[in-house]
């Protein structure tokens, strides 16, 4: 009987060992619990992302300060980034060893990404719905909203692959911040709604230098009229507006057609004459806007608090700084009647964990920020909104909404006007497709015209035909169309290849075979003993 | 035979005196010899910006690599190069060390003020040259600073000031929080220059990390870094000696 049971345990242990041999499963999907234990003690990691902005990390420490007032049983332990970028690398490279944070600020495209891991994130529509622990539940010890309240075309931004995988946090959309003294001072009067002509247009003229090689409109040496800060968003806005191809909601890319090259070439024309440049290229749009050197400066509303003369936060020096008139608008359009502009900003996601308990706590955290305190606090620290009717309609915000201008810092009005912006554009917001690589494909639309703006200030050609070959360059590099690459992917091996099998079999056998010598030894010196 | 042996000796012992005294005679650090179609320092200080430039340099210093991209510090006996995002394989990155001699093709830019070589390649060359700092304290609050830019520089008797104008505050952290870049500011002669721990050159497990979270407003220090430029001169340190 021994030796059976020894050999049974030999065959168990090779076939653990040929099976692990494969790739680790991941985590069990999520089960929402019975009730949430608030005798159990947890301690939850949340990775969020501040605009190096002080009030917000305030604001976040305030949040779990509170958040643990009501909770005691969960320590929230906050690590704060300068940029999703970072957040999006470090939860990639935290996934193949379970490490990932239990909440993290993030974008849709980035969570695509996380998908590929298995159960790596939480489907939230089953957590929404809870009665008890849900949007609105029973059970929380804070005044939660519920599904309704949130803005109905922010929550479904966070829907994908048929199911909910984050919760807005905060949403804002791009503006440009214009020079509206300098572009009456070149002779031209700002429309309702700017076009990319008009913008085009004023910033042609103002390359104008005089005797002296000085701009002007500015009498500096330095001038960029045109400064966009994300040119992945330019791209795809740009391609938005025209109705051309970007990609599909499976994940065809699009982006490489006719519209594209038209795009280029007409930016190329403006690159080329130093009228138009990019943050990668120069820096950032606010510092030359702030210093007279930038006429037109597009970004996000979440950045109009660096916009502008008096912008409570400034990154040059006081004797750069010049005295103009901001004007806020939406960005250029090619259809001044339709306008439209891409909605973004910080969505919650939750990551899944081997304890169903832990994933409540972080999912109970995660509903918090939500909350009209955190909601309107947080949104008024820049151009964002808060993603929830209550906070939007509480007295606090619409208070604050209504004291635009009082001041320079909490109600600086280039800020105010820029979250004006959004709330009366809503409805002209869209959303790209998500699918694992479209995070990528977004890198790549803004290459686009970064390489074109370069090409165009080394002095290269800038045509058709290099157009065409820096789509393909730009395909392979970005592995457009492969499904989106990461470290953190997971990747169907498929089936053993047969000369693998035939030698794991072989070495299988080698081992039981010399187990049951060695078992045969034994049983042998016992009986002779 | 004792003779000539011990005139082949007396032979070898006088070219060596010569020899000695040849090598004292000769200047030191040698000037760089660039190989064909290389720019000198001179001629990539000229350079438009947005030109494409081709260097020979050497490492000095190495902030990050990532997503096969390689952020270097670099300088040859006339000037410094920063080299931003160069292509490298992380295999690649582990041989540049202090020392090591590339060359470099790539674009000219500027970012913020920081003269750098964006989207560049980079090949391994034989040579080895580490440069020693540059003092340049009598240069702070003129022009000429920005003629030393991302050299290996030092700073002497600096003053630590209140890091904009927060009492008592000697540093801050770029997040209010560590695991991320460290502010200073310390003056000489009426004129403040901002200092930043760059978190991926020096992170906080190096002892210059610690020390800058250990400055106190009106401390004496003397400083060393490479001097680069963010909107205005913005050295990433290197190493801090508090008086």
């Amino acid at each position: 009987m021994r030796r059976f049971f020894a050999m049974l345990l030999a065959l168990l242990c090779i076939a653990g060992m040929l099976s692990g041999c494969h790739g680790s499963r991941g985590l069990e999907p999520f089960e929402i619990p019975e009730s949430f234990d608030m005798a159990q003690k947890h301690e939850i990691t949340f990775w969020a992302k501040n605009d190096t902005n002080k009030t917000q990390t305030a604001i976040y420490q305030k949040a779990i300060a509170d958040f643990q007032a009501l909770y005691p049983n969960v320590t929230v332990n906050m690590r704060l980034y300068t940029n999703y970028g970072d957040i999006y690398n470090d939860v990639i490279t935290n996934i193949s060893t379970q490490t990932t944070p239990n909440v993290c600020i993030t974008y849709p495209d980035h969570i695509a990404t996380y998908l590929t891991g298995t159960n790596v994130v939480v489907p939230l529509e089953g957590l929404f719905d809870d009665e008890r622990y849900g949007l609105g539940g029973s059970e929380l010890k804070f005044d939660s909203v519920s599904r309704g309240e949130v803005i109905p075309e922010f929550l479904s931004e966070c829907a994908f692959d048929e199911h909910y995988y984050a919760l807005p946090f905060m949403r804002s959309t791009e503006a440009c911040y214009v020079n509206k003294t300098y572009v009456e001072k070149l002779g031209y009067e700002l429309p309702e709604t700017l076009t990319w002509d008009f913008v085009w247009e004023v910033s042609e003229a103002a390359m104008e230098k005089d005797a002296e090689e000085n701009f002007v409109v500015n009498g500096q040496k330095v001038l960029i009229p045109f400064i966009d800060k994300s040119t992945d968003n330019m791209m795809i806005q740009m391609l938005r507006q025209l109705g051309a191809g970007y990609s599909d909601a499976e994940g065809n890319i699009e982006i490489f057609n006719d519209t594209t090259t038209e795009l280029l070439l007409e930016i190329a024309v403006h690159a080329k004459n130093r009228s138009f440049s990019t943050f990668k290229i120069s820096s950032y749009p606010a510092n030359f806007l702030n210093a007279g050197q930038c006429i037109f400066a597009i970004d996000s509303t979440a950045g109009a608090t660096w916009m502008g003369s008096d912008a409570p936060l400034i990154d040059i020096s006081e004797d750069k700084l010049v005295d103009f008139e901001t004007e806020v608008m939406t960005i250029p359009q090619f259809d001044p009647e339709n306008p439209t502009m891409i909605s973004q900003g910080p969505s919650i996601c939750v990551f899944n964990k081997s304890d169903s308990q832990e994933v409540m706590a972080s999912w109970l955290f995660a509903q918090y920020l939500l909350t009209n305190d955190v909601q309107t606090a947080y949104a008024e620290t820049e151009g964002y909104i808060p993603v929830t009717s209550a906070a939007q309609q509480s007295e606090q915000y619409t208070d604050y909404l209504a004291r635009e201008g009082e001041d320079n810092a909490e109600h600086y009005d280039v800020k105010i006007k820029a979250s004006k912006l959004l709330l009366e554009n809503t409805q002209n917001t869209f959303v790209t497709p998500v699918f694992n690589g479209s995070a990528s494909l977004r890198d790549a639309a803004g290459q686009l015209i970064e390489n074109t703006t370069r090409a165009c200030r080394r002095g290269d050609t800038v045509d058709a035909a290099y157009l065409e070959a820096m789509y393909d360059d730009v395909a392979s590099l970005y592995r457009l169309g492969q499904g989106g690459a990461s470290a953190a992917q997971r990747t169907e091996l498929g089936a053993l290849p047969t000369e693998s099998a035939v030698l794991l079999c072989t070495l299988a056998a080698v081992w039981v075979l010399i187990l049951i010598y060695v078992i045969f030894q034994r049983v042998k010196t016992r009986k002779n003993g | 035979m004792k003779k000539y042996i011990a005139l082949v000796l007396a032979l070898v012992l006088a070219f060596a005196v010569v020899g000695c005294e040849t090598s004292e005679k000769t200047p030191s650090p040698t000037p760089d010899v660039k190989s064909e179609g290389v720019m000198t320092y001179a001629e990539y200080d000229a350079a438009e910006e947005g030109s494409q430039v081709v260097i020979e340099t050497y490492v000095q210093g190495k902030q990050s690599w990532w997503d096969n991209k390689a952020t270097v510090y670099t300088q040859d006996h006339d000037g410094a190069y920063f080299c931003y995002e160069m292509a490298c394989t992380e295999e690649d990155y582990a041989k540049l060390v202090p020392g090591t001699k590339i060359k470099v093709t790539g674009e000219k830019g500027s970012w913020a003020g920081e003269i750098e070589v964006m989207n560049a390649t980079f090949e391994i060359l034989e040579g080895s040259y580490v440069a020693e700092p540059t003092d340049v304290t009598s240069l702070v609050g003129t022009d000429d600073l920005a003629k030393k830019q991302n050299q290996k520089v030092s700073f002497k008797g600096l003053t630590v000031e209140a890091y904009n104008g927060q009492e008592g505050k000697g540093f801050a952290y770029k997040n209010d929080q560590p695991g991320d870049d460290l502010y200073f500011q310390a003056s000489i002669n009426g004129t403040t220059v901002e200092f930043c721990v760059e978190y991926y050159l020096t992170n906080d497990t190096t002892d210059v990390y610690k020390a800058v979270e250990g400055l106190q407003v009106g401390q004496t220090i003397d400083v060393e870094g490479f001097l680069y430029w963010y909107e205005g001169a913005n050295p990433h340190v290197t190493g801090i000696t508090v008086k």
